[in-house]
């Protein structure tokens, strides 16, 4: 997922170019306290106008705590795009003041079985704690993320390049995020020139079992679904896989081995996600 | 009349002469050729006497200059060249009139020459390129006669027939000796490869070898060689070298290029072409440059190497030469310091004239053994045809270059180009000018998707099925106008300031003047 | 309504537009002053654009100026929206 800067007209326009699966348009961080009107009002026309080709698009909202939130949610509710974000969740109160919020705006609007769905960004200490019950909140909450700048910020350490300091925080909210079937997607590799470091850190975070990856710049797009696609090899055994799967299926056998290893369940479904992920029907 | 393109040629162009009408890519030369060719001019000198000159100005009133005089130069030093400015000053203020000026390009150095041309100093211009002050000059109709722009290859044939028929060559080297053996390869204003001037002093009448640099005889290696040069001559500077070639060319980093660029390699990888042993060449610009890192990291990765590079060449070229990618570089253009001391010092790295790298008029160039080239754009249109002189304001503004022979000799023409720049959209239902004609361009490859060119349906499949983003250039077309919204085209008059010929010496189209506030 | 105070909004980059708001006596009508990185192929169409947000806001009396660098139309409206809002003293949700 891009994070594109919601007052800047160029990205916002190209956004949709560079081969990113969603596009993050941030109304939050990346915008000056005093121009949130602007990209408010930017990212609203460009919503209606802009072909993003297909992206996932998602818009980050300010805070209901602060003076921007209530604004945003306006601006943008009505638009229904595929997701907001919202920052700094840290409890199920802070959902709860949202949705219902949001509810509203959809009334008002009269925007009846709406689409949008709520990712929840989990970015504090309190919110890491409280991360189970804000995943199983509502069935509108689809993705829970972590903001690995303000937890650190929030911890009162250093974001590092090995991340360690966000190790408990990473296994903690994949873990919720998995336990209610729902996405989660890893904070952003800060060093747009160090390819090798954000694929190392892709690596481990698709390791952990997240879905995936926020880049700050499309220039990191590629190294992600390098990471994330898989090789010739996985894509040939699964394959192999499956096919055997059908014929021991029809045969009326459920377990099978391939070159000696057992072949189950588990090891279908994960084939069956490969090809998926590959887009092989067979 | 309307020729083979669509593109309204008249048979004759007042200040040019009879026009001879393009008619297909390779039309002509599926014929051999039965032009007359001037025979290189017969010079003596005797024993032991010294080709030095205390001057420029001396070496100049040595060679007869006259009224009506050709005169040639090499762009090699760009845009930090003083020498053209030196020598065609130092002619006015002798009075001499109507020169026809055939340097092999002229840059943003060159907008002094406007008043010489306004002075009737200069009464011809031929070049692959003409921009700035000088291309607002000759769009506005300042020169009587209109400007011949030539490709690289374009210019070798046209300088072999006699249709740059040269009394005096310039020719500005970085090192030389006293008798005239020279380089561009090492010196404090080292350029590299020298290669747009090799044809000119094989046919010039008189030749001067301008240097700041001269060194004890021999010099080595001469790229130039002492026979056939006249005159030799110190000056304090031949150009800016902050200008001529720094550092090493960095890849881009805006995203947009970047992008393109992975789109542009991705085709190529696919595209069949690409293979072991395969040649290559990409232009120095930011997307085209950038197509070259996403080329090495697939090499790298399929354990693929290729045969040769060509081209302007950039450091990023000599880094795959150095890490065995490819076996050779053939190098008419150096785009960077760090090329110089390549040129200078690996025996890989060929240093080869604007004959052998492009003309049509040959045995064999190097740009028909190429298998796969990649090229930018001002503007192309639906029928791949290929814009790269007129910007959109209809201003000349760029260069020929060997665009047009790259994409005539090469297996594999990709055209990289935005969709749209600052809002001005980029594939037009037919471009203001032809530069390179669509026959000869397989690819047009935009962030927003890649057009085959029809006539290569083949190529289109196998994209198809590699899963990649293939799209009809109509269609495209309008989306990107339906972004954009239509632009108004710039208003031209009537009086043709340029004419562009197609490397064989047919031509292809003309150049209006524009109206300017 | 009635611009009172002066207010801008966007930037300088490309793709963006500047929008300056000045007010004018009332009665002197909307006047633009674009200058345009593309303004011999779109100079009618983003007056044509600006004209359209203004008349909106039902705005009869207005000083433009406009620095454009080749913002689209979507884009040009969110900065004479913007702009215009801010003028108007009823922006929200900003510092």
């Amino acid at each position: 997922m891009l994070y594109i800067p919601g007052n800047n007209p160029a990205m916002l326009l190209q956004g949709g170019v560079y081969g990113a699966d969603g596009l993050l348009l941030d109304l939050e961080d990346a915008v000056a306290l005093n121009q949130k009107d602007a990209a408010r009002i930017l990212v609203r026309n460009l919503i209606k106008t802009n072909n993003f080709y297909g992206c996932e698009v998602t818009v980050r909202l300010n805070h209901l705590d602060t003076p921007f939130g209530m604004a945003d949610l306006e601006e943008i509710v009505p638009l229904q795009p595929d997701a907001i974000r919202y920052p700094k969740t840290e409890s199920v109160e802070d959902l709860k003041r949202l949705i219902s919020i949001v509810e509203e705006i959809e009334k008002k609007h009269n925007i009846e079985n709406p689409k949008m769905t709520i990712h929840a960004m989990i970015e504090t200490a309190m919110g890491v704690q409280n991360v189970f019950e804000i995943a199983a909140y509502s069935k509108r909450v689809d993705c829970i993320t972590i903001g690995g700048q303000d937890l650190t910020a929030d911890m009162n350490v250093v974001k590092t390049k090995e991340g360690r300091e966000l190790d408990f925080a990473r296994n903690r909210i994949v873990m919720a995020a998995k336990a209610n079937k729902i996405d989660v997607i890893d904070t952003v590799y800060a060093d747009v020139d160090d390819d090798e470091g954000l694929r190392q850190e892709t690596e481990m975070i698709k390791g952990l079992g997240y879905s995936g990856k926020a880049v700050i710049n499309p220039r990191q797009i590629g190294v992600i679904h390098d990471v994330y696609n898989p090789t010739e090899e996985e894509i040939r055994k699964a394959v192999r896989i499956i096919k055997e799967f059908k014929k021991n299926k029809e045969a009326g056998i459920g377990v099978f081995a391939i070159d000696g290893k057992m072949i189950d369940a588990p090891v279908v479904a994960r084939a069956q996600y490969v090809l998926e992920v590959a887009d092989i029907e067979l | 009349m309307k020729n083979i393109l669509g593109f309204d040629v008249p048979d004759f162009i007042e200040g040019f002469g009879e026009v001879e009408h393009f008619t297909g890519s390779w039309n002509k030369l599926k014929n051999s050729i039965d032009e007359q060719i001037i025979a290189p001019p017969v010079k003596n000198t005797l024993a032991h006497t010294s080709k030095m000159r205390d001057s420029l100005e001396a070496a100049i009133d040595a060679c007869n200059p006259h009224d009506g005089m050709t005169v040639t130069f090499h762009h090699h030093l760009r845009e930090g060249d003083y020498i053209v400015e030196k020598v065609m000053f130092y002619l006015a203020s002798k009075g001499i009139k109507d020169i026809t000026l055939a340097s092999s390009s002229l840059t943003g150095a060159h907008d002094c020459l406007v008043p010489l041309i306004k002075d009737g100093t200069i009464g011809q211009i031929f070049s692959s390129g003409i921009r700035g002050e000088l291309g607002k000059a000759v769009s506005n109709g300042v020169m009587k006669k209109p400007v011949v722009i030539h490709s690289h290859g374009g210019r070798a044939r046209a300088i072999k027939t006699g249709r740059i028929n040269i009394d005096l060559a310039i020719i500005a080297a970085s090192a030389a000796d006293c008798e005239g053996n020279c380089t561009g390869s090492y010196g404090p204003s080292a350029f590299g490869s020298i290669g747009y001037a090799m044809i000119d002093v094989e046919y010039a009448k008189k030749t001067i070898v301008v240097s700041d640099n001269i060194i004890e005889y021999p010099c080595i290696p001469a790229s130039i060689r002492q026979h056939y040069i006249d005159h030799v001559v110190k000056v304090d500077s031949i150009g800016d070298p902050s200008k001529i070639a720094t550092g090493t060319t960095r890849i881009t980093k805006s995203p947009m290029d970047l992008r393109i660029a992975e789109m542009a390699a991705d085709a190529i990888e696919h595209s069949g072409v690409y293979k072991e042993g395969y040649s290559f060449q990409v232009g120095a610009g930011g997307a085209s440059l950038a197509v070259a890192k996403f080329m090495r990291d697939k090499m790298k990765k399929q354990d693929i190497k290729g045969s040769f590079m060509i081209g302007g060449v950039t450091s990023y070229c000599v880094d795959m030469l150095e890490e065995g990618l490819f076996g050779a570089i053939f190098d008419v253009q150096s785009f960077d310091a760090a090329v110089s001391t390549s040129v200078y010092g690996n025996r890989n790295h060929i240093e080869i004239s604007s004959d052998q790298y492009a003309s049509p008029y040959n045995c064999g160039c190097m740009t028909n053994k190429l298998d796969i080239v990649v090229l930018g754009a001002l503007e192309v249109d639906v029928d791949f045809n290929v814009n790269v002189i007129t910007g959109a304001d209809g201003v000349v503004r760029g260069a020929s270059g060997g665009h047009s022979d790259t994409a005539a000799g090469a297996k594999l023409t990709v055209v990289v180009c935005p969709s749209f720049r600052g809002r001005l959209p980029m594939i037009k239902q037919k471009v203001q000018n032809v530069v390179t004609p669509g026959d000869t361009v397989d690819l047009i490859v935009t962030e927003r998707g890649i057009c085959v060119n029809p006539n290569s349906p083949n190529l289109s499949q196998k994209l198809k099925e590699a899963g990649l983003k293939v799209v009809d250039i109509n269609d495209l077309k309008k989306e990107v106008d339906g972004i954009t919204g239509i632009p108004v085209e710039p208003e031209h008059t009537e009086q043709i300031v340029g004419v562009i010929e197609y490397r064989d010496g047919t031509i292809m189209d003309v150049i209006r003047g524009v109206k300017t506030k | 309504m009635e611009v009172k105070n002066s207010a801008q909004a966007g930037t300088f980059e490309s793709s963006d537009i500047l929008v300056m708001i000045e007010p004018v006596d009332k009665g002197s009508g909307i006047t633009i002053d674009l200058s345009s990185s593309v303004y011999m192929h779109y100079a009618d169409s983003i007056k044509t654009t600006i004209t359209r947000v203004l008349n909106s806001f039902e705005i009869k009396d207005v000083k433009i100026i406009a620095k454009d660098k080749g913002a689209l139309d979507a884009i040009i409206e969110a900065r004479v929206e913007t702009a215009l809002k801010r003028a108007l003293g009823i922006q929200q949700g900003t510092l």
